[in-house]
């Protein structure tokens, strides 16, 4: 089981490999890439059973020993991140080829899409998996570097603009992480993450506050928490639809991951709680009021991906257990709603020729279909009984009652106002785009939207109502995750079996 | 630069805090060739902290001296590992202000289109589309959806 451990990691990066090699025949670049992410979903499902039914799977990269060598802990929160991230990344594959990404193109030319892709892919599932804090930085480069490429792909002036703001913004919360790293190390004399967690307790408070402003900030503005977050809405409507819906979908999680283990693994005891419940109320009802001035669907589902991070870091700031559960129970359904709806409004677009809402009308008449893979997950996301939308709001309002306390109340009562003002958004696309008279930005009255297309976009949407159906028993494996990131226990003594030094 | 184990030296300090200084200014700057250059600075300074991290002394090759006198070899490492990532970055970074400059004629990093149009409505107090109340593409208030009216009329006996 422990040689399962490297392969989401190493698979990817090998079919990187090979669709470079493979560049001039797309068909086999498709298969390999296809067939690697297929792979990956596998061995994720195999690992999830594993640290669920026993402990955490850890691997010693190369045989070195633990706080020497490089270790992949693939734990319950880990192995169900990966999980659903390769579902996620995936079904986006499968979509990206039914439209034709990867074959050269105005808009995508050369055939460097599908060895970007599983490099992303890789540097996401390498984030996932780190040990230490410096294998975790690697997997944000890995990650950060491709999605540059996939940002600015074709290089058009409007994807050039909003591009160098990503990749500047990225770069400098790249060299925050950097830093923070360094004092790290130079605080303990470790970066790996279960050492860690023994030594930095012993620090003094100050020292410690301090590391953990850093690493917060380094993670805040790449999970766009809001007074860091204005990157996002500028510089992911451009890309193209798959790019968007995958960086969506994964990318602020990974960052959102990355504050789930710092905050219990590397500095349990909620210093900061107060601070970020601040910031996770702002995030939320900042985020969604941009989402309602918008007039673009993109731009929209940008901003209500902005807001709905608050209710990940409101879950992060209470740190019982049921609030962590509820969080990465949140990670899981936001991930797969807000990578569908991404996808819907490549569909608009694929169908309507623009997914300005200025443009469109009349689409619940013209492809029914649509209509209702949009109405869905839209309803999903603002929290509509009986979807799991609902489900992970609920869980975290609970929590938040649970603790008491003013401030948390405050946050009960923001995250209430979020979700009906994200179910106002949504219906105002829904009047606007869907139900008006209709009307097309595209000259070509039938356009038809290719099988793959429409089938990887209903693969996630009914990825999301299982979600739902399935909620009890992820509550229970979201539950138990959060016990252990509680203990903290089950994580050092599985990488460090003789006990941290 | 052994300092006799009394900690850092000052002029490393002092590197450090220049570098990272005018690093954080270019950054400021709206030409992206003046945020490169900010970037290499921020990013040397950023390596020579983690360098400062370390424990100074000999070249830790093991059968050269006592480890006692080693310096610390990790720091070391990591560094090569950022300058690697850093130099990647940079180059990419390059070669969007070159595009950027080649598309648009300069290298200024723009404001974004829609922010300004949403700002401007804001000023004179609209909303960011006018249909809210359901009327049609046409400005015309009263143009709702005519399609399953007129399908309700063509049923037989379905209008009365």
């Amino acid at each position: 089981m422990r040689s399962l451990v490297p392969l989401p990691v190493v698979v990817p990066l090998l079919g990187a490999a090979l669709t470079l090699i493979l560049a001039n025949w797309p068909r086999a670049q498709r298969t390999v890439s296809v067939v690697a992410l297929t792979a990956n979903l596998l061995v994720a499902v195999l690992l999830l059973v594993e640290a669920y039914r026993y402990d955490p799977v850890v691997v010693q990269v190369g045989g070195w020993p633990a706080p020497v060598g490089i270790v992949l802990v693939a734990d319950q929160l880990a192995a169900l991140m990966l999980v659903v991230s390769s579902a996620v990344t995936l079904c986006v594959l499968l979509y990206s080829i039914g439209q034709g990404r990867g074959e050269t193109s105005e808009s995508a030319p050369v055939s460097i899409y599908h060895p970007t892709y599983l490099v992303l892919a890789a540097g996401i599932t390498n984030a996932f998996l780190a040990g230490d804090l410096f294998n975790l930085f690697v997997g944000f480069e890995m990650l950060l570097a491709a999605s540059f490429v996939l940002i600015t792909l074709g290089g058009t002036e409007a994807r050039i603009r909003t591009g160098s703001t990503y990749v500047v913004v990225s770069i400098l919360s790249s060299l925050i992480f950097l830093a923070a790293v360094g004092l790290v190390y130079a605080a303990t004399g470790t970066l790996n993450m279960a050492q860690l967690a023994a030594r930095l307790d012993a620090l003094p408070d100050g020292v410690r506050l301090g590391l953990q402003l850093m690493l917060l900030l380094a993670f805040g503005i790449k999970a766009a928490v809001f007074p860091l977050s204005a990157w996002l809405p500028d510089s992911y409507p451009t890309a193209p639809a798959p790019v968007t819906a995958v960086f969506a979908g994964l990318l602020t999680k990974v960052g959102v991951y990355a504050i789930i283990r710092t905050e219990t693994l590397l500095f349990p005891g909620g210093d900061v709680s107060g601070l970020l419940m601040v910031v996770a109320g702002l995030t939320m009802v900042i985020g969604v009021l941009g989402a309602v001035a918008q007039s673009d669907l993109k731009r929209l589902f940008s901003f209500t991906l902005v807001s709905h991070i608050g209710y990940m870091i409101f879950g992060v700031a209470l740190s019982t257990a049921a609030a962590l559960s509820g969080a990465i129970f949140y990670v899981v359904h936001h991930i797969t709603v807000q990578t569908t709806l991404f996808l819907v409004a490549g569909l608009v677009e694929e169908r309507a020729g623009s997914t300005d809402l200025r443009r469109l009308g009349g689409l619940a008449r013209i492809t029914p279909l649509l209509a209702v893979l949009f109405f869905v997950p839209a309803m999903n996301l603002a929290g509509i009984p009986p979807f799991s939308g609902f489900l992970g709001k609920l869980g975290l309002l609970q929590a938040g009652v649970a603790v008491g306390g003013p401030l948390p109340w405050v946050l009960v009562a923001a995250g209430t106002l979020t979700s009906l003002l994200t179910l106002y958004a949504a219906s105002r696309v829904w009047a606007i785009a869907f139900w008006r008279a209709p009307q097309l930005a595209t000259a070509e009255p039938m356009v038809r939207l290719p099988h793959l297309m429409v089938g990887a976009t209903v693969a996630l949407v009914a990825l999301g109502l299982v979600l739902t159906l399935a909620a009890g028993p992820l509550f229970r494996v979201t539950a138990d995750a959060a016990a252990d990131l509680r203990q903290r226990t089950p994580y050092v003594e599985a990488v460090l079996p003789g006990g941290a030094r | 630069m052994r300092t006799g184990g009394a900690g850092p030296t000052l002029v490393l300090v002092l590197a450090v805090g220049v570098l990272t200084g005018t690093g954080v200014t270019l950054l400021l700057e709206r030409s992206l060739t003046r945020i490169l250059l900010g970037v290499i600075l921020l990013g040397n300074g950023v390596n020579l902290l983690i360098l400062l991290g370390g424990r100074p002394g000999d070249a830790p090759v093991v059968g050269t001296g006592a480890p006692g006198d080693f310096s610390d070899p990790l720091p070391q490492a990591m560094i090569l590992t950022a300058i690697v990532i850093t130099f990647g970055l940079t180059a990419f970074l390059a070669a969007v202000a070159y595009r950027s400059w080649y598309l648009s004629g300069d290298d200024e990093v723009q404001d974004d289109l829609e922010d300004r149009q949403i700002v401007r409505l804001a000023e004179r107090n609209e909303i960011a589309s006018r249909d809210l109340g359901g009327e049609g593409p046409g400005d015309d208030p009263e143009q709702v959806d005519p399609g399953p009216a007129r399908r309700r009329l063509r049923r037989p006996g379905g209008a009365q």
